[in-house]
Order: C-alpha cells, then sequence, then structure tokens
C-alpha cells in the first residue's frame, strides 16, 4: 500500500535555512545540509528545499546544496525558488535535485511546465501554486511570496498545469502559511479533488493533528511541514505515529 | 572491477551516480563511472541504465546515441555481463510499451509496459511515493530486502512480465504493481533504488557484488 508522505520544507536564503512566518520576520533555524541529513537519519519521506531568495547571484549556492545534499541523503530532494526555464530545471537536476518546482514562472507562461515536462518528465515536475481566499468557496492564485494577486481561478489553475505536464502540485494557503492554525482545508480538497496527480498539502501545520486531517479531510497524498520540525516542536517519527494512529498508512521502519 | 551507468540524457543521473559510487567504496566493488560512450559500456564488467520520463522519449535518446544499445546489447546477451535497468530503463526490457504510442522494447523479459489502472478509482496516478514490497522471488540481489520494506516508485506505467518466473518482487496500489523483474544476468527496479534510503543502497550493493 501507497505511504502517505510527510515532507520537510527547508526555506533557503544565502546557504542557510530560514522560516517567516507570513514570510516576513525571517529566522535562522540552521546549516541545510546539516538539516537534510537529520531529516533522512529520522526517516523523513522525501525533502524540499524553497530558495526564497531566488537571485541570479546566489543560483550557485542552491546548486551546490543540492550536490552536496544528493551525496548524503539518498532520498527524494525537490527544489524549487526562482525557477524559470526548462534549462533551470536541468541545471538544479543536474546538481542533485529529482524534482524541480515551478511557481510564478508557471503563471507567467503555463507553457513552460509543458516544455519542461516533455524534455525531462512530468515525474519530476511540480508546480507550487500559492493560493489565497477571495470568498467562500473561491481561491485565487497570488505569486511572488503572496504580494501579488492574478485573479486566476486556484482549481483552474491546477488542472492546467496537471494538462501542461505537472507531475504534482505543491499547494500552499497563503491564509494559513505561518499561523499554525492548519491547513486551509477546503481550499485542499477542492484542489485534490480536481486533479489526478498527487496534491502536497502545505502551510499553517502547527499541531499533529492538522497533518492528519490535512490526508482526512483535505484528500492530500502528502503533507508538508517546517517550522514543527525545524524548531523540534514535534520530530518526524512522532508526526508519522500520529498520523499511523489516526488510521493513515505511513512509512513508519 | 568497473560498472557503467548509461548516460543517454535521460534525467538524473547525480543520484544514480553517488549512490553506486558510495556502495562500491563500502563493498569494495571498484569504479563507478557515468558515460555515454559505447566503449566504455563494452568495457564495463557491469551496466546500469537509469530512464526518467516518457518510454518513446527514452528509447529515441538511447538510440541517438549511436551504438550504445548494441554495445549494451552485445556485453549483456553474448558476454553474460550483469545488469540492472531502473525506472524507465527496467521498463524497456519489455517486448513493448503502450505509453502514448507502442514502442518497441529491447525484448530481453518477456512482457508489456502498461498504464497503471487502480480499481480504486480514488488512487491517483502517478503512482508517487513509498510503497512497500511483497518479494516473490528470492534472488541474490534481493539478499537482506524482505517483504514489509520500503521503496520509492514514481510511474504511470508499469511492466506486466509475460512469465511468472521473471516477476521477483511487487506491491500493491489498487491492484498489483510490478517491482522487480529478472531473468538470468539481468534485473529491473520499478522503483528508484537510490532514492529508497537503506533498501534501495543494499539493493544496489548486492548488485555491485552479484555474479550470475
Amino acid at each position: 500500500m501507497l505511504k502517505t508522505r510527510i515532507i520537510p520544507c527547508l526555506d533557503v536564503a544565502d546557504g542557510r535555512v530560514v522560516k517567516g512566518v507570513n514570510f516576513v520576520d525571517l529566522v535562522d533555524a540552521g546549516d541545510p545540509v546539516q538539516s537534510a541529513r537529520a531529516y533522512d537519519a529520522a526517516g523523513a519521506d522525501e525533502l524540499c528545499f524553497l530558495d526564497i531568495k531566488a537571485t541570479v547571484e546566489n543560483r550557485g549556492t542552491m546548486f551546490d546544496l543540492a550536490t552536496r545534499t544528493a551525496e548524503q541523503c539518498f532520498m527524494p530532494l525537490t527544489i524549487g525558488g526562482g525557477v524559470r526555464t526548462p534549462d533551470d530545471v536541468r541545471d538544479l537536476l543536474l546538481a542533485g535535485a529529482d524534482k524541480v518546482s515551478f511557481n510564478s514562472a508557471a503563471v507567467a507562461d503555463p507553457d513552460v511546465v509543458a516544455r519542461s515536462a516533455d524534455r525531462f518528465g512530468s515525474q519530476c515536475i511540480v508546480v507550487a501554486i500559492d493560493a489565497k481566499t477571495v470568498s467562500p468557496g473561491k481561491w485565487e492564485i497570488f505569486t511572488h511570496g503572496g504580494r501579488k494577486a492574478t485573479g486566476i481561478d486556484a482549481i483552474e489553475f491546477a488542472r492546467l498545469m496537471v494538462k501542461k505536464g505537472a507531475g504534482e502540485i505543491l499547494l500552499t494557503s497563503m491564509d494559513r502559511d505561518g499561523t499554525k492554525q492548519g491547513f486551509n482545508l477546503p481550499l485542499t480538497r477542492a484542489i485534490s479533488d480536481a486533479v489526478p496527480v498527487p496534491v502536497i498539502a502545505s502551510g499553517g501545520v502547527g499541531t499533529l493533528d492538522h497533518l492528519v486531517e490535512g490526508v482526512t479531510k483535505g484528500h492530500a497524498s502528502a503533507v508538508l511541514a517546517a517550522s514543527i520540525f525545524h524548531f523540534g516542536e514535534f520530530t518526524i517519527g512522532e508526526a508519522k505515529q500520529h498520523m499511523a494512529n489516526a488510521g493513515i498508512p505511513m512509512r513508519l521502519s | 572491477m568497473l560498472t557503467v551507468i548509461v548516460d543517454y540524457e535521460s534525467g538524473n543521473l547525480h543520484s544514480a551516480e553517488k549512490a553506486f559510487q558510495r556502495m562500491a567504496i563500502e563493498t569494495d566493488a571498484g569504479q563507478v563511472l557515468v558515460s555515454s560512450r559505447p566503449e566504455y559500456v563494452a568495457r564495463a564488467d557491469r551496466i546500469v541504465l537509469p530512464g526518467d520520463g516518457a518510454f518513446p522519449a527514452c528509447w529515441k535518446e538511447l538510440h541517438d546515441h549511436r551504438g550504445i544499445f548494441e554495445a549494451m546489447d552485445e556485453a549483456v546477451n553474448q558476454n553474460g555481463k550483469p545488469f540492472f535497468g531502473i525506472c524507465v530503463g527496467m521498463q524497456m526490457l519489455a517486448d513493448i510499451s503502450h505509453e502514448y504510442t507502442d514502442t518497441a522494447g529491447f525484448g530481453w523479459i518477456s512482457g508489456e509496459v502498461e498504464h497503471i489502472s487502480p480499481t480504486d478509482k480514488t488512487l491517483k496516478v502517478p503512482h508517487m511515493g513509498w510503497n512497500d514490497l511483497v518479494i516473490d522471488r528470492p534472488h541474490p540481489v534481493l539478499d537482506g530486502i524482505k517483504t514489509g520494506d520500503h521503496a520509492y516508485f514514481v510511474h504511470s506505467y508499469h511492466f506486466r512480465a509475460a512469465k511468472p518466473e521473471n516477476l521477483l518482487a511487487h506491491c500493491d496500489y489498487g491492484g498489483d504493481i510490478t517491482a522487480i523483474v529478472g531473468k538470468d544476468n539481468i534485473i529491473g527496479a520499478q522503483f528508484h533504488p537510490e532514492k529508497s534510503q537503506s533498501a534501495g543502497l543494499k539493493m544496489i550493493a548486492n548488485f555491485l557484488n552479484w555474479a550470475p
């Protein structure tokens, strides 16, 4: 039986892990490669690095991080942040990423997802969707760290991304990110039920029950969290056991 | 001893390279080289064929690298060198794939590559993530790997082996999904051993020391 995945996400800027509350007030939470090794040893199912500065000048730092992580962690690694072209995908895959995540660039030019999926396969193309509630039961895409409204409907956009070749959707609720109030469950369920590919729920985890709800009520295939793991509030093992106790199939060994 | 990971510009070889290199060092199994040159494939003591993406695209890339298929074919089928296909590299062992269009495979292990169609329609395709293996037949490359061990899968198509004796392991995803096939000096894994933590590394170490 396929297991539900727990994915710790490391927000990275200038080669260091950070986690913003609503994307401001960054706090330094350590060395990314050390964190990656710790999560590998703790039984995380995948790892995610998001380059939150993603300027041209610091791309090299991310390639170096990917390479050093891949040398030491034999588990799937997704890298996102500032990915704009199929060549960016190629460079990150060659550096050591297993999957690459598009965000703003996919909103600006949905065909970049198709061109990348055709070249490298859907299995390594993730589209990160940042959505905000605009009215009950209606969510829109926001870009640039949640600052820029696009007017694009989140469900329609998710369907379009899958049609273009996205193999997975990383869905972040911008209303909830950093709040520790739990995932936006109606949004998560609406997207998960609308697309045939796996959806990773993200944004708002504060308790282990939130992880459970993301799967049981949000229908997500995987759950992503950062601060609850980085600051040692819960271990990966505790999270997995809690989810298993709630009846969710987990990889415990 | 020389193990060659065949580079035909299909996806990410970095993690495969690092995993095979690490296990080659740990088990004193010689050199691991990533190469797209037929002369290195011809000299290899072991061959690894990875593959990410769509079957027809992988097939085209492989045959665009002139001489590389012929070098593999001779090494594996005439000289009996151990061969390890991973993901689409495993699917290419089949007679035919139905992904997008019908594409002939190597025909080294009889079977067809078909779309995954879980009986439970709520199950997502691609089959992505960790699934537990059911070992169907013992094999030297599976030494120390047992039913219940987890492996990391990412795929929408799978290998339906024509002969039960070639099916070494499967997993369940709304029906049986082929996980490992094998025949003589050839083995193939649908999952990614290089991303499957301890069970995957064990399988790689076993392959590097396998003398079929």
